[in-house]
């Protein structure tokens, strides 16, 4: 009863073609933005800000961009988190180098050097797929940190590897806050999830999906697999490489490689699997799961501790952390392969009949 | 050139501690069509388990039986908690699961047997052998001989034991297509359970060698990054190609870090296997051994 289309008539091929077509979405939508750009940084706490929200959004950027090239373009990445280091590590040498130029274009400048990197070791994938390809992409998480680490230049010769990153400056206004932090985050964040919703609507996005589905009978049709691929690999790449930014100006504060370990580009894959492959949501509920798992497991684990008194060994409950976790992961992709998206698709289909059951 | 050699033939003995690690993933390769992220989880847990059980003090025939055990109970555990549940997934929720699994075990053989570092003595001496080197100035340690023998006798057993048997054709079967083995009426249950349970063993072999090599530790799950090249390399699917590439990988990789590491500032161990896979790949997109796709519309 509550959310159905019937009705609701499209006159136009634009009102056709919106990207969101039923009122009752847009209701939604506008309430979901309403509250995080309006009732969340009136209430919540710095460390909500610091600890879950700035991480959480900043990773479902970078889940996003991954999304785009594994769930869209079918392409499995296991190196998302060098791209994400390329794009912090570039913004640095631009602020540093550029005299004058503006914070924001050195984001834009991270991204599009996370994009150039991206072609190039997106190049093997017009010759290898599947598995093959996963493994050659981590040559790229291997080799691009070992290339930040040695090469002077890019930590400007910094000894102890860990440069402190700039402040957050733009048009004269400093971010400092957590509060502020998390408002240009989510800034950059809600326009760049539009852009890839619009994406993945277009054309682009449907030559994604077809060389995903069949690369040979794509090809038959008239895509060009190279490009749409390197594509495919561009932006993700620029996506991660501008997530990587902001997760060292706005969440670390520093730029140092070893943020951006194979641990990281395995989380980010987590994301998508259990936020939903193929899909743009699935980047967000992906991301706030994985982000918030250790942190409920962890509050959890000390709170049976403070009620029971056990004395538990921090080492034992980091343990039981991973344990958890590993279990977590195995479990939904058991109960739900389609990720935490599907269960909200179904929950609308739900929502359609509620409260009769047909 | 002396030196030449012996940083060539250490590179290869490495690299059949490498072929190894990459054999657990062929044979699970092979038999499922899983690409078993936790291989190197099993190996870091089947050696914990094993100094674990000697501080006990039983003895070393007695730790190595109750180990093996132990793996193939884990593997039967593998196979009954994650992968029944996850018949006819897409590859990639059972490479993810591999992942979620690997978190888990790593987590349980800390749990259990704590995060220390141990050193495990196999009786074998990491030393030169002294008449090799005496007659050639080359020198070759005496344990990674013993490394490069035991791991000849693996294959050759799993050879046999794969050529050999009924079980092959099932599992080439059961790889190709999960439900349409079932609906021919292969046990897959039973294959995947038999094939968890050998990789569990490889792991055990694989968990002693390394742990005597390095001291066991948590690095050891590692050990699995190395063999992914050497995979690549060979052919996911091929037994010969896991050894080949084993030795390939050593061999440059340790003649890479000698000869070319000095100019680019070194360390470069850690990525080079993998760049040598890739344009290998490039030209051989299906590895070495693997078995040519053949794609249709």
């Amino acid at each position: 009863m509550l959310y159905r289309e019937a009705g609701q008539f499209k006159e136009t091929y634009a009102a056709d073609s919106a990207i969101f077509p039923i009122l009752q979405d847009r209701i939604g939508v506008a309430l979901i933005v309403l509250v995080a750009f309006v009732v969340i940084p009136l209430v919540a706490s710095p460390y909500l800000f610091s600890a879950i929200l700035i991480p959480c959004l900043i990773l479902a950027l970078a889940a996003l961009g991954l999304n785009l090239l594994t769930g869209y373009a079918g392409q499995l990445s296991l190196g998302a988190a060098a791209f994400m280091a390329v794009g912090a590590f570039m913004s640095y040498n631009f602020a540093l180098r550029v005299p004058h130029i503006p914070l924001l274009l050195t984001f834009v400048g991270g991204g599009l050097s996370a994009a150039a990197v991206g072609i190039l070791f997106g190049l093997p994938s017009l010759r290898i797929r599947g598995f093959y390809l996963a493994v050659a992409t981590l040559a790229a998480q291997f080799f691009i940190l070992w290339c930040l680490t040695k090469v002077g230049w890019f930590t400007n010769d910094n000894p102890s590897g860990v440069i402190t990153a700039q402040a957050i400056v733009i048009a004269g206004y400093t971010f400092d806050s957590p509060q502020e932090k998390y408002l240009l985050v989510l800034s950059i964040v809600t326009v760049m999830a539009v852009a890839a919703k619009n994406m993945v609507r277009g054309n682009v996005g449907r030559q994604w999906m077809a060389i995903r589905d069949m690369d040979v009978a794509a090809e038959v049709i008239g895509i060009r697999p190279m490009r749409s691929k390197l594509l495919a690999f561009a932006i993700s790449s620029f996506y991660c490489g501008v997530a990587g930014a902001l997760f060292a100006y706005a969440y670390l504060g520093t730029v140092e490689p070893e943020a951006y370990s194979l641990d990281l580009s395995f989380r980010i894959l987590f994301m998508i699997i259990i936020g939903g492959i193929g899909t743009v949501m699935g980047a967000f509920l992906g991301s706030a799961f994985i982000v918030m798992i250790p942190i409920a497991l962890s509050t959890f684990v000390e709170f049976l501790d403070g009620t029971l008194h056990l004395g538990v060994p921090s080492s034992v409950s980091s343990n039981l952390e991973l344990m958890v976790f590993g279990a977590l992961i195995i479990f939904f992709l058991i109960v739900e392969p389609y990720g935490l998206a599907r269960i909200w698709q179904i929950t609308k289909e739900k929502l359609r009949l509620w409260p009769f059951p047909h | 050139m002396g030196f030449f050699f012996e940083v060539l033939i250490a590179g290869l003995l490495s690299g059949v501690m490498y072929s190894l690690v990459a054999l657990g993933f062929v044979l699970i390769y092979k038999a499922s069509g899983v690409f078993n992220f936790a291989q190197g989880s099993l190996v870091f847990f089947a050696a914990l388990t094993f100094v674990g059980l000697m501080e006990h003090h039983l003895s070393f025939g007695v730790a190595l039986v109750v180990t093996l055990l132990v793996m193939i109970a884990v593997g039967l555990a593998i196979e009954r908690f994650v992968l029944r549940p996850l018949v006819n997934q897409p590859q990639i929720s059972l490479f993810m699961a591999t992942i979620g699994l690997s978190f888990f075990i790593e987590g349980l053989a800390q749990l259990v047997w704590g995060a220390s570092v141990r050193g495990l003595d196999l009786g074998i001496q990491d030393e030169p052998i002294a008449w090799i080197s005496d007659r050639t100035g080359i020198n070759i340690s005496k344990f990674d001989l013993m490394a490069a023998g035991i791991a000849a006798v693996l294959v050759i057993a799993l050879a046999l034991f794969f050529n050999r048997t009924r079980i092959v054709r099932a599992l080439r079967a059961v790889a190709d297509d999960h439900q349409a083995a079932l609906a021919v009426g292969i046990p897959l249950q039973q294959i995947w359970a038999i094939v968890w349970a050998v990789a569990g063993f490889v792991a055990l072999v694989t968990g002693l060698l390394w742990g005597a090599r390095n001291g066991v530790q948590f690095a050891l799950t590692f050990v699995a990054l190395k063999a992914l090249p050497v995979l690549i390399l060979g052919g996911f699917e091929s037994i010969p190609g896991a050894i080949v590439g084993g030795l390939i990988i050593g061999a440059t990789e340790k003649l890479a870090e000698v000869f070319v590491g000095p100019y680019v500032g070194g360390g470069i161990e850690g990525w080079f296997p993998y760049v040598l896979a890739l344009m290998f790949l490039l030209v051989r997109p299906e590895g070495l051994f693997g078995e040519k796709i053949i794609r249709r519309i």
